[in-house]
């Protein structure tokens, strides 16, 4: 098994979940309402939580441990997708771009319960439940929204708008890509936009939304090789705010 | 969290002279069996008014009270304490909508209360309206305002309101976990390094004031509540519930070899009582009156969270709404 290969697969994974996790629980406190609060903190405590469980996997690998990964990393060495570190902005945003990365994110594990590094495998396995419910808020909220009002209707049809190329770039391809697929590591980027196009297509058809013309649309990469918005570097900077007073203490 | 009996102000009782002398008689005399009032049976206005008062104040104080740790989710050193802490704080948000449930049993609408929130009609504890400088800051309230938090809402859960003492008991056994990872972060920073040490010295000398105030007006200069005594609306005194929280967490301060800054505080041996300078009641009603360091920024985030959340609230009164939580 190539671990150059794996390694590049469980960083970017890894870094997803703990950026958009982060993103997640900035809604702490600011929520439209008081259960979207707690949905999107529940969502937050777990994409942290399986960050953390990626990081772990790494680890075995022969890297750091997961708080010195997470928190003493700069920008550059991040391998997340751009769509997870932008800010909230407003809620239909926030909506929008938990449906658009949710989808992808739930097909991403589910492809990999069949992987043949057992212990990704064993996770996927494991975290299931968990993506199921937030693919069913994401869906829920989005048919909701999406048929409700004209103000909610507009302003969810401009977040998907904005918010599609980056989406798109969540499947940046790694110089790795053929090697996982012929390793039965993962199925590939490719595979997996094309079931998350159908997907999402599904959930926008019972909308009054309209999906982007996709195939137009320039997809927004560099994430996955450390190219970030201006956005990452200052998220990084605050998380890392205590943890960098002193990295050797136990906090 | 919760900063109990601080706010009842003096009671008008003249509205009982308008109440059924016989259904008084015998609500009184259900509440002095011990039997819980529901929110179908007969209850006096002035029971109904100061119950929906404290449980909505409770509840504000939850939602405002996510806010100063709120702030440190971002910030939290490593994955333990972040993930430790996300769950904290949504336990409050979760203990509000528990709380506002429990007050619209008694005739007021979410929405209203929120509405007097910002509009400043009704108050919230205090002890939130001080800034958090520090991660010690954050842990200082984990800790120790969760920790006066629990003494008020252990005492609140045995009183009559029915839907209040069953909110409470749940909300109560959640603080305790909170006061456990509290405790948990003053540990590792007391034995941590100087820098962590002298962090959380700073906090508590900076916090232990407005955790004085957090029980309210001391008995001698507060208003005379017997009546809310009697219908199990306020279960102690301020001063009792202060003693209370002395008693269980100085030991436990002064253990880890922190100062406390007040030369005078000292159990009085004779009298069981804690005896302490007492607190700038002054500092206090100005800051419960709106002019604390941080009101106007607390009331501000609410009101814009409010404000830019408006178009989600109307959407969902759509009649295809069907709400789905994920399980936390
Ligand atoms: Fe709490
Ligand atoms: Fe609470
Ligand atoms: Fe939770």
């Amino acid at each position: 098994m190539n671990n150059l290969a794996l390694k590049e697969l469980l960083y970017k994974m890894a870094d997803d979940q703990l950026i958009l996790g982060h993103r997640n629980s900035e809604w702490t406190g600011f929520g439209p309402l008081l259960e979207e609060d707690i949905a999107f903190s529940s969502m937050a405590q777990d994409k942290v939580g399986q960050s953390l469980a990626l990081y772990t996997l790494l680890q075995t690998l022969g890297e750091s441990d997961p708080d010195t990964i997470a928190f003493t990393r700069n920008a550059s060495r991040f391998h997340n997708c751009i769509l997870v570190e932008l800010p909230n902005q407003e809620y239909d945003f926030s909506l929008i771009r938990h449906f658009l990365f949710d989808t992808a994110e739930a097909l991403r594990f589910e492809a990999l319960t069949n992987s043949a590094y057992e212990p990704l495998a064993q996770l996927a396995r494991k975290i299931r439940g968990e993506l199921r419910y937030h693919t069913l808020h994401a869906n829920t909220w989005m048919k909701q929204l999406g048929s409700a009002t004209e103000e909610s209707i507009t302003r969810l049809q401009k977040s998907l708008e904005a918010a599609f190329p980056y989406a798109l770039g969540i499947f940046e391809t790694s110089p790795y890509e053929a090697e996982l697929i012929d390793q039965k590591i993962f199925a590939g980027e490719a595979a997996l936009k094309e079931k998350w196009l159908a997907r999402i297509e599904s959930v926008i058809h019972q909308t009054q939304l309209q999906l982007p013309d996709w195939k137009t649309l320039t997809p927004v990469y560099g994430g996955r090789e450390g190219k970030h918005s201006e956005h990452l570097q200052p998220l990084l900077d605050e998380m890392s705010e205590v943890f960098r007073i002193d990295p050797t203490a136990e906090w | 969290m919760y900063g109990g009996g601080n706010t009842f102000e003096g009671i008008k009782t003249d509205s009982l002279s308008q109440e059924d002398p016989v259904k008084l008689a015998a609500f009184e005399a259900r509440i002095a069996r011990g039997e819980k009032i529901e929110p179908t049976d007969w209850m006096p206005q002035l029971y109904r008014k100061q119950l929906i008062r404290m449980i909505e104040q409770h509840a504000h104080s939850e939602i405002i009270g996510a806010l100063p740790e709120g702030t440190w989710i971002t910030r939290a050193p490593g994955f333990k304490r972040k993930m430790a802490l996300m769950a904290k704080v949504q336990d409050e948000v979760g203990h509000a909508q528990l709380l506002y449930s429990a007050a619209e049993t008694l005739g007021k609408s979410r929405e209203q209360m929120i509405d007097d929130l910002i509009n400043g009609k009704s108050k919230y504890s205090n002890v939130f309206n001080y800034p958090t400088f520090t991660w010690a800051d954050c842990c200082f309230i984990s800790w120790l305002v969760d920790a006066g938090a629990i003494v008020n809402q252990l005492a609140n859960a045995k009183g009559s309101y029915g839907p209040y003492c069953r909110a409470l008991e749940r909300i109560c056994a959640e603080e305790s976990f909170h006061l456990k990872y509290g405790h948990h972060c003053v540990i590792y920073l007391a034995s941590g390094t100087a820098k962590q040490r002298q962090m959380f010295q700073e906090a508590l000398n900076r916090w232990w004031p407005p955790m004085m105030h957090f029980f309210g007006p001391s008995d001698k200069i507060s208003a005379h509540t017997e009546v809310l005594m009697r219908w199990k609306v306020k279960m102690g005194t301020n001063d009792e519930m202060r003693n209370q929280f002395l008693d269980m967490y100085v030991p436990k301060i002064w253990e880890l070899g922190f100062t406390i800054p007040d030369p005078n505080l000292k159990k009085n041996t004779e009298t069981g009582k804690w005896e302490y300078t007492e607190p700038d009641w002054e500092e206090f009603k100005r800051v419960i009156n709106g002019n604390g360091p941080c009101n106007k920024e607390r009331l501000e985030v609410r009101r814009v969270a409010e404000a830019r959340g408006r178009w989600v609230r109307e959407a969902l009164k759509s009649p295809k709404a069907a709400y789905v939580t994920p399980l936390a």
